[in-house]
């Protein structure tokens, strides 16, 4: 593995970028790492979200590979790859199109380790865009992490903001584990839906660090301090979650707001030490409720600080319904900033109960 | 009995169906970039003669699955301009109440019953269709329509086989518009062709002019009469050429310049409608008549939508499952 010079600078970067610049860094310094996915390569454009556009060109199509329309193929080349000595980063364009590859999944990467007694590791990366609000309808919007977090073996990270996605996608490529790594493809656009008029999609740019700069997994960020009442979610949700505490600020009560990063590994220590400070706790998520990764959250925060819990941890996801299309149904569906800060004041106005 | 491909009716209903499409999938585009819609839309420019062969070989019992670039199909198969309108514009009085959307419309009345936004997704499902009809004893067709690409998902392979074992009454239209999104056919397989993959399966392939009204319409005649008949399935490769790229407003880098003018030049619904003419099937006259029509029809139907009211918030919660779950 050659290295390549860590500056120490940074650049303001946008989501998308950041990402690529990951993947080139990665190229870089490691021979061994290699990319497949639908579109990828420069001839198809560089990605349907153009994500890694320019790597082909610069490190090589047979490093950067575009593949025809078959997700379990590329999945399980991306295994076998590993297997055989790579570092494989596979890109399924949309989260719901990890369905067609469940198998290579659930069945070998995730388990393959353990089945081997240790011998066949499968350090693979997959990276997926998740969707949702920009009027794509009921196939292209899924939010479906809670799938893979039930499945030992596999980890989970959901970055949610440029400099995040940089250095945890770098940790991810050299972990030793197989990693989901989801991207909300609204952080691509500045939180802004796909072609949405208007708005300034580098709003959420910040400074990343150049060269190999890597986040390491299992380590949540607390975006802002509080003591009144802890907010703990991920990904594109962590940009409302901040204007909310934002909001709420002004009215005097004081968010403490966890970004995870990563679900699996989970930051529960961090968690925890801020549930036990605030008493209080809100979870926030864009899937699904019902069984969705904010269930599992609050049965364990619960578990460990029911003594301790001034009032019922609670869960903020969308219904328990597929994505609709219509504007007006979409919006009602998604968890929304509103309803977030309607919720959290009513965890922190709520009495408590009696000790 | 389907009358013969050269029969002039045969044609007239081609380009009548083809009009409908063509001119549809203008309106669209239309109002796309006048900024009067903002929908995500796979435009189904040049490849609407083929689909119309298909409308006129099908009997309004037959069934029809396709994907997201599925408007001709739809058409084709007799989906009304109103409630497909009003479903893309997520209207209450659209095809599937504004829930579905434009990768979904979905219309059992006409026997449109599927359309995925999963590449191949719709294909095993296709001979579920051809099963039931079997088993029923009735003697409908289902033509699935896909596109060059999903020839390379697992689920193309797995149903080709499937129905060649059972027999099923299943056409698989393999619509070969050379690409699949950005990435061109001729990078995306070994094989010059998708039909000859057929012969792996035991089944019958046919790669056909597409954009030949009277030799695709043969060969799908052929195909749907055989399925009829219970003597089993056939993939029919129609080659095409998507027009406007993969998606409205796709910059369509990728795709040579000459090889889009040549195709553009050898326009299938302009060189239908030329032909009916030259041969003296049609006139003038009669087909701007025609198409005028289409067009106040479509005037209505966008009007109509436009008019509509979105869907009440109650409805995000229903269609779940048959009755609402408390929890
Ligand atoms: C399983 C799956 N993978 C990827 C996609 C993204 N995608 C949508 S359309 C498309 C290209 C399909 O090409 P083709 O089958 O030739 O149909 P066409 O769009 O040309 O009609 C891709 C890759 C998808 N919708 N589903
Ligand atoms: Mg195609």
């Amino acid at each position: 593995m050659s290295t390549i010079d860590a500056p120490g600078g940074t650049r303001l970067m946008g989501f998308g970028e950041a990402l690529n610049d990951a993947l080139d860094v990665a190229l870089q310094i490691d021979p061994t790492v290699v990319l497949l996915g639908e579109d990828i390569d420069d001839e198809s454009t560089g990605g349907n979200f153009k994500i890694t556009a320019g790597l082909s060109t610069k490190h090589g199509d047979h490093r950067v590979r575009t593949t025809p329309i078959s997700e379990q193929a590329i999945v399980g080349a991306a295994i076998g790859g590993a297997l055989g000595g790579l570092r494989p980063v596979a890109e399924i364009m949309f989260v719901d199109f990890l369905a067609v590859a469940m198998d290579q999944i659930v069945n070998h990467a995730a388990r393959l380790r353990y089945m081997s007694g240790g011998k066949t590791p499968v350090p693979i990366t997959i990276r997926t865009a998740s969707a949702g609000g920009q009027g794509f309808g009921g196939q292209h919007s899924g939010m479906l992490e809670s799938w893979f977090t039930h499945v030992p073996g596999l980890k989970v990270v959901v970055p949610a903001s440029a400099d995040d996605a940089k250095g945890l996608l770098l940790s991810s490529i050299f972990d030793p584990d197989p990693v989901l790594f989801i991207e909300s493809s609204r952080l691509y656009f500045g939180n802004m839906a796909f072609g949405e008029p208007g708005g300034d999609p580098r709003r959420l740019h910040v400074e990343v660090p150049l060269g190999d700069y890597r986040v390491p997994l299992g380590k949540a960020r607390i975006r802002r301090e509080g003591d009144a009442v802890t907010l703990v979610t991920y990904g594109r949700q962590v940009d409302d979650a901040t204007k909310v505490a934002d909001r709420l600020a002004e009215e005097g009560i004081s968010v403490e707001l966890i970004d995870l990063r990563s679900l699996v590994p989970l930051d529960l220590e961090t968690v925890l030490a801020s549930a036990a400070k605030t008493r209080r706790v809100v979870i926030f998520q864009e899937a699904v409720t019902r069984s969705g990764f904010g269930g599992e959250l609050a049965a364990r925060i619960t578990e460990e600080l029911f003594d301790t819990l001034e009032v019922p941890v609670r869960r903020l996801g969308a219904p328990n319904t597929p994505v609709p299309y219509a504007a007006n149904l979409e919006t009602a569906y998604q968890p929304s900033a509103e309803a977030l800060a309607a919720e959290v004041r009513e965890t922190v106005e709520r009495k408590a109960r009696a000790s | 009995m389907t009358a013969p491909a050269t029969d002039p009716q045969v044609l007239n209903r081609i380009y009548e169906l083809a009009a409908r499409i063509r001119l549809c999938d203008e309106r669209v585009i239309k109002m796309l970039t006048g900024g009067e819609m903002a929908i995500i839309y796979y435009p189904v420019t040049g490849q609407e003669v083929l689909a119309a062969a298909s409308g006129a070989v099908l009997r309004a019992d037959d069934y029809v699955v396709t994907t997201y670039r599925g408007m001709h199909d739809q058409v084709a198969k007799g989906m009304p301009f109103g409630p497909l309108f009003a479903e893309y514009m997520g209207r209450v009085s659209g095809a599937c109440k504004g829930k579905g959307g434009p990768m979904h419309i979905t219309y059992p009345e006409l026997g449109i019953m599927v359309t995925s936004g999963i590449v191949g997704g719709g294909l095993p499902i296709a001979n579920g269709l051809g099963w039931a009809a079997q088993l029923l004893g009735q003697d409908r067709v289902t033509v699935v329509n896909f596109g060059d690409g999903a020839a390379n998902i697992g689920a193309f392979h797995e149903a080709l086989n499937l129905a060649a074992l059972w027999d099923l009454p299943v056409v698989f239209l393999c619509q070969n518009n050379r690409y699949a999104e950005h990435t061109s056919y001729a990078r995306s397989q070994r094989n010059e062709q998708v039909a000859p993959r057929a012969e792996g399966y035991g089944m019958a392939g046919v790669t056909v002019d597409g954009n030949d009204a009277a030799a695709i319409y043969s060969v799908l005649a052929e195909a749907v009469a055989k399925a009829r008949r219970g003597e089993g399935p056939t993939l029919v490769e129609a080659m095409t050429y998507r027009f406007n790229g993969h998606y409205f407003g796709d910059p369509q880098e990728y795709m040579p310049t000459e090889e889009k003018k040549a195709a553009k030049a050898a326009d299938p619904v302009k060189a239908l409608r030329r032909k009916l003419i030259d041969e003296g099937h049609a006139n003038e006259e009669d087909l701007a008549a025609l198409e005028a029509r289409i067009r106040a029809e479509l005037d209505e139907a966008v009007a109509a939508a436009k008019a509509a009211p979105m869907p009440d918030l109650a409805e995000l919660y229903t269609d779940v499952y048959a009755e609402e779950l408390a929890s």
